[in-house]
């Protein structure tokens, strides 16, 4: 295993205006457009799924196969949608990328549309990042004006709109088929699955939902062919992967390394933990992947190792807490977030994160019992897998996985509730 | 479906169908099914809320969770089996046979019940509370939630009928799906988002259906409770008893729940083939005009000395009418108007007595403009409509192509309102409506206007746009015409060429309950029962054979109609009148009604309520309510819809057994004491297979055309207005359609009122005004709501559809 950075999606992230047309096409950028648009459509998906590229939005699911589900000759428009609502707790990869080199996504988005027959996509950035959007929609102009985008691409023959649309503040957007509807300019909560959006999404099209990260990979993979992608990573997990470091390092940041790196490589390039303290939890991939620990410092994060390790790659968000922090509180910060940003739609995920935030809330002012616990996580259990997508599922990764290996902490706080009561007892008697 | 007695026999599976295992059972379902009903089917009932069978699933409230194993891999979450349609192979277990669904449905039942008030002691809906019921079923014994509850502030009032209730809501979005997928009134919808999710109206755009009620049934919690019926008793201290509704002609099953004699609620009964699970706000909530302080108890005759009328026994009553009658019909005849709203036995009552007793055509239930025309439209081609030759609800649902002339489904049939646009939805139907502007039924069925004159319907069917013409070529296609085609010169006649060119299916819906019974029991001038012309001398053989009448008997020429009545009363040539329940109001020239009931004629009135009618009679003889009596009527489709008695005892006499009493006194014998024996005796005339009253054949009229000096008139009634059945509930009424005159920009600039807020139409009669609102209107037409206003089309423009009215800036500023 390689502890070596591997810039291919950050690589232009430290040339002076990275964002900018000039810098972009100076550095290869629309290169991999060139190419894409010489070969057939259905070569770029092969290519895709020869590379093993998979989705980077944390599910993994292999980018290649997805496009190949869009029925081809169906009379349809067909859609490709980026989903650029960052939104989950630690993660903070695909908004650095869109400012730092929004013409890798276009480019991307030119490709892939190319390759699943779409004339229109759309990119649903996360409305709260406005510079980012304002960034976007200057890179999509300059794009237009260039004739990578609009009418006859390059004299190919084909033609793409992007439009960048702003979501309005809702986690759950995030979710694809929520981003659909909130696209439709609908309520944003989850469709029924099926029919999948790669017969029935936008517009009751079909259309392949994307993430930043997946379709930015796509220029280079074209450049690169899929051996030279397949090189890094993983067999199951091959390529590079946007690691975000944050919490309690010494350097946080991006860190762009290939699939299957650990934690102690990764901490060594961020410059280990900070001021020396020891770790003492992680979420490998955003808040709603189930906690690490310290033991699991030497866990390979691709799809297979995290997921073999009880928790799964998720957006590679690498939150490190040290042993300051109070794994009870933090899992009722995030609950609070679940709870705040549940959809409502189904009764398990709004509900039972109502539920769990008050416990939570009060176990961590000291008035719990050990029979919370037992509440808290028999909650979890009728949440998991019971809720109509995955939010559900998510806002019980915290609770569960910080119950297993954390316990006592939860343990110490009803502790000091029965104390607490003790010598309300005994006060009351002396008095 | 099939259950396996013995796992070795094999079980065939038909075409279109597929075997699946629930509980251990082998189960053929068709494919498509969705597994909680297939469940259902085989006696296992899923706990469910969002579920609707007649709603799109949704997968909202997780309750009605189920294992499945699918090419024997168990799918690794629990599945909601209102969202899972079953497959080949599928193997499911239920809460019965899986502990994982078993707690996978306690613990959402606990989730739903951990906000929910326990408020069931007073909530409208203990009782019959799907929640409490699958709570009591599936649900913990106790809670473990000690938290805070989610509060909101209650009732907010959604309308003036409906109130929420948000902290009862379990949000399985029944009624926000209901409004958007059946009604199409996208007035309430989900606000907020997570624990906060609740059900609101959008800003200054208020809950606004005609079809609200039904999200009151179907919401599986007391979160949407009427005004009406708030706080007003316990389900389990009503008596239930199936009805039908007497207020459209759609024959919408009902179920009327009451005790003490008195009715607390109406809800819609199921009825796939005609109402399916949905009524109208007007057919749940105005039962309340039968207690009204009007209400008439006893028998009154006026008094010989004082000329003002007095309570009286019915012996009195009876006798006065009798003796009144004979001598009117010694002195000139006497006329019947039966009214619209009958059931048949009573109809069949007037229609007999008319020729038994009185020995006169001259009887017309019309109480509603009315023309020979349509007359002969009736005679030809209504009398004698079923379900099994005509347009049902359901051949609406599946026409290629529907067009409706002079007809507004949404207000004057709901029920058919419903149909056509579930037919849009499900099977892509194209719906025309030819009229005079896009009203919100052209949008919810996602039809197309054809624009024309008022008076002009008939002369536009020779002219279709070749688009509709070829489409009502194809196999099925529907033409539906409306109560006011009787109001257009020739449209009867043209609808019934167009429907033999294109081979479509021609249907009329009039808007009384009444009116189809009425014909059916020859209450015309025309036509004795079963629609057997009076000058065809073998049908009077027919009904005189089976009447015990001499040969002869029956009078032989045909009849006055309604005018033709009100005419000669008028004149003097008829000296006596009978009349059912009819408001003056209502007819197409009040003034000469009135002027005909004031001249001195001896009127027998059989009514519920003082009326105009009542005040004037000589004899009023009170009759049963609706809910106070057996009977049947006979919807547009044809289809009979009886019903029985709802209050027993009340001792209150249908009109039947009160003409079959007053003819005894006249010495005639009706035999319909009750409405079963007027049943029987119908029956025994059979059905008419002779001549029939031949087909009308009158050319399109020529439309007035507007001029610099007049607009034309367009007319119709709102489904919720001031008719008097609608009386007692200012609830319902508060969810009326707002009053409006509606005319373009264009005829409001060449009128000089584009500025005007109050506009007044009138006529040399008189004039109605109302607020103006622009809508895409043909130049120089203006269009009033009949009689949602205190100044009437008819009474106080003594004008109709397609009459010439002037249009001007309202004098004084105030509306009438």
């Amino acid at each position: 295993m390689s502890n070596e950075l591997v810039p291919v999606l950050t690589k232009r992230w430290l040339s002076p205006n990275s964002w900018t047309m000039d810098t972009y096409e100076q550095l290869e950028g629309y290169q991999g457009l060139r190419k894409a648009l010489g070969a057939q459509p259905d070569q770029l998906i092969e290519l895709v799924k020869a590379s093993g590229l998979r989705g980077r939005g944390g599910a993994g699911f292999p980018t290649g196969l997805k496009w190949s589900f869009i029925p081809q000759g169906d009379g349809k428009p067909h859609y490709l949608v980026i989903n650029a609502d960052e939104g989950e707790p630690g993660t903070c990869k695909d908004i650095p990328l869109m400012m730092a080199d929004p013409h890798s996504l276009i480019e991307g988005c030119i490709i892939t549309s190319y390759a699943i027959r779409a004339n229109f996509c759309a990119i649903y950035v996360r409305g709260e990042v406005l510079h980012c959007i304002r960034r976007l929609n200057a890179a999509v102009q300059e794009a237009y004006a260039k004739g990578y985008l609009g009418k006859n691409i390059l004299g190919s023959g084909f033609d793409l709109d992007i439009v960048v649309h702003a979501g309005a503040g809702a986690y759950i957007c995030g979710e694809e088929t929520a981003l659909l509807d909130s696209l439709e300019g609908r309520r944003g909560q989850p469709r029924l699955k099926p029919p999948f959006p790669a017969t029935s999404g936008l517009y009751a099209s079909p259309t392949v939902v994307n993430n930043v990260e997946t379709i930015t990979s796509v220029p280079y993979i074209v450049l690169g062919g899929s051996d030279w992608f397949r090189a890094m990573g993983t067999e199951k997990s091959p390529g590079p992967k946007i690691y975000s470091i944050s919490g309690h390092v010494e350097k946080p940041g991006q860190y762009e390394a290939p699939l299957g790196i650990t934690l102690r490589e990764l901490l060594e390039m961020a410059g280990g933990m900070k001021d020396g303290i020891p770790l003492k939890f992680w979420t490998p991939g955003g808040s709603s992947t189930p906690l690490f620990t310290a033991e699991h410092l030497d866990v390979p994060l691709d799809f297979e190792g995290a997921a073999a390790a009880g928790s799964m790659l998720g957006t590679t968000a690498v939150q490190v807490f040290n042993e300051t922090v109070s794994v009870p509180w933090a899992v009722m910060k995030w609950t609070e977030f679940y709870k705040h940003e549940s959809c409502g739609k189904c009764t398990p995920c709004r509900e039972g994160t109502y539920w769990l935030t008050q416990i939570l809330q009060r176990m961590c002012k000291g008035e719990g019992t050990a029979a919370d616990i037992e509440n808290l996580l028999d909650i979890c259990d009728n949440i998991l897998g019971r809720s109509f997508c995955a939010l559900g599922d998510g806002a019980v990764s915290p609770i569960t996985s910080g119950i297993k290996y954390f316990r006592h902490e939860f343990l110490a706080l009803c502790e000091k509730n029965a104390e607490d009561s003790y010598e309300a007892f005994l006060a009351g008697a002396s008095a | 479906m099939t259950l396996a007695a013995d796992k070795n026999t094999d079980i065939v599976v038909p075409d279109g169908h597929v075997k699946l295992t629930i509980d251990g059972a082998e189960v053929v379902a068709p494919k498509g099914e969705l597994l909680i009903r297939t469940a259902e089917r085989l006696g296992t009932v899923i706990p469910r809320f969002c579920d609707h069978p007649l709603l799109e699933p949704a997968g909202a409230c997780r309750q009605c969770l189920v294992e499945v194993e699918m090419g024997g891999r168990p799918m690794p979450k629990p599945q909601a089996s209102c969202t899972l349609t079953v497959a080949d192979g599928m193997v499911v277990k239920t809460q019965l046979t899986s502990p994982v669904a078993d707690k996978a449905q306690a613990g959402v039942m606990e989730l739903l019940l951990i906000n929910h008030p326990l408020d069931c002691p007073i909530c409208d809906k203990g009782g019959e509370c799907p929640l409490q019921n699958q709570a009591l079923k599936h649900g913990r014994t106790d809670s473990r939630f000690t938290e805070t509850k989610r509060t909101f502030p209650k009732p907010i009032a959604v309308s003036s009928q409906v109130l929420l209730d948000r902290e009862r809501c379990v949000l399985c979005q029944r009624c926000t799906r209901f409004s958007e997928q059946i009604a199409g009134d996208p007035f309430i919808e989900l606000l907020e988002r997570g624990s906060q999710q609740q059900i609101g109206t959008a800003q200054d755009q208020p809950f606004q259906s005609y079809f609200s009620g039904n999200t009151i049934q179907i919401c599986p919690v007391g979160a949407l409770t009427s005004a009406a019926y708030r706080f007003r008793s316990r389900p389990f201290d009503l008596v239930s008893t199936p009805s039908v509704c007497e207020h459209c002609a759609g024959g919408c099953a009902t179920r009327t729940d009451w005790r003490r004699g008195k009715i607390t609620r109406r809800l819609a009964a199921e009825d796939p083939q005609v109402n399916e699970e949905w009524i109208c706000d007007k057919g749940r909530f105005a039962f309340t005009y039968t207690t009204e302080p009007d209400r008439l108890l006893r028998p009154r005759v006026r008094d010989a000395k004082t000329g003002e009328l007095r309570d009286a026994s019915w012996t009195e009553a009876l006798r006065v009418a009798a003796e009144g009658l004979t001598k009117a019909k010694e002195a000139g005849g006497v006329g019947v108007l039966p009214g619209g709203r009958l059931t048949v036995e009573d109809a069949y009552a007037y229609s007999k007595f008319a020729r038994v007793a009185l020995g006169t055509n001259d009887i017309d239930y019309r109480n509603r403009p009315s023309s020979a025309e349509e007359l002969a439209f009736l005679g030809s081609t209504v009398s004698g409509t079923n379900p099994e030759h005509g347009v049902t609800y359901g051949d609406i649902e599946k026409a290629p192509a529907v067009l409706l002339i002079a007809l507004e489904p949404e207000e004057e049939a709901p029920g058919v309102f419903l149909r056509l646009r579930k037919g849009n939805r499900k099977h892509g139907n194209r719906v025309f409506h030819m009229g005079q502007w896009t009203t919100p039924a052209v949008v919810k069925t996602n039809g197309t206007l054809i624009p024309c004159l008022p008076g002009e319907e008939a002369d536009m069917l020779g002219r279709l746009p070749s688009e509709v013409d070829e489409l009502l070529r194809r196999p099925d296609a529907v033409i539906l015409l409306g109560e006011r085609a009787a109001e257009i010169t020739g449209l009867f006649s043209t609808a019934r060429e167009l429907a033999a060119q294109t081979g479509a299916k021609l249907a009329w819906i009039p808007r009384r309950a009444g009116e189809l019974a009425a014909i059916e029991a020859g209450a015309l001038p025309t036509m004795l029962p079963g629609g057997r012309p009076v000058t065809d001398s073998v049908a009077r053989a027919e009904v005189e054979l089976a009447w015990g009448l001499e040969t002869g008997t029956l009078p032989t020429a045909e009849g006055r109609d309604l005018a033709g009545i009100l005419g000669a009363v008028a004149n003097g040539r008829l000296a006596g009148l009978v009349i059912g329940s009819v408001d003056v109001h209502d007819l197409p020239n009040p003034e000469l009604a009135e002027r005909a009931l004031d001249s001195g004629v001896f009127v027998v009135s059989l009514d519920l309520r003082e009326s105009s009618v009542t005040r004037r009679a000589d004899v009023v003889l009170p009759v049963a309510a609706i809910s106070e009596k057996a009977g049947t009527y006979i919807n547009w489709e044809g289809r009979r819809r009886p019903f029985p008695v709802v209050i027993t005892g009340t001792n209150r006499l249908p009109d039947c057994r009160v003409l079959d009493t007053l003819a005894v006194e006249m010495d005639a014998d009706l035999f319909t004491q009750t409405p079963a024996a007027a049943m029987a005796d119908l029956g025994r005339l059979g059905h008419h297979t002779g001549n029939r009253i031949p087909a009308p054949s009158v050319d399109a009229g020529r439309p007035n055309r507007p001029g610099q000096r007049h607009a034309v008139l367009a007319t119709w009634h709102q489904l919720i207005d001031h008719g008097s059945m609608q009386d007692g509930e200012p609830h319902l009424a508060g969810t009326a359609r707002p009053a409006v005159a509606r005319l373009s920009v264009d005829t409001a600039k060449a009128f000089g009122v584009a500025d005007a807020a109050l506009i007044t139409v009138g006529t040399d009669r008189g004039s109605v005004t109302l607020l103006a609102e622009f809508a895409d209107l043909p130049e120089g037409v203006v269009w009033l709501p009949s009689n949602s206003t205190p100044a009437t089309v008819r009474t106080s423009l003594g004008a109709g559809h397609g009459a010439l009215v002037t249009v001007t800036t309202a004098a004084n500023g105030a509306a009438s």
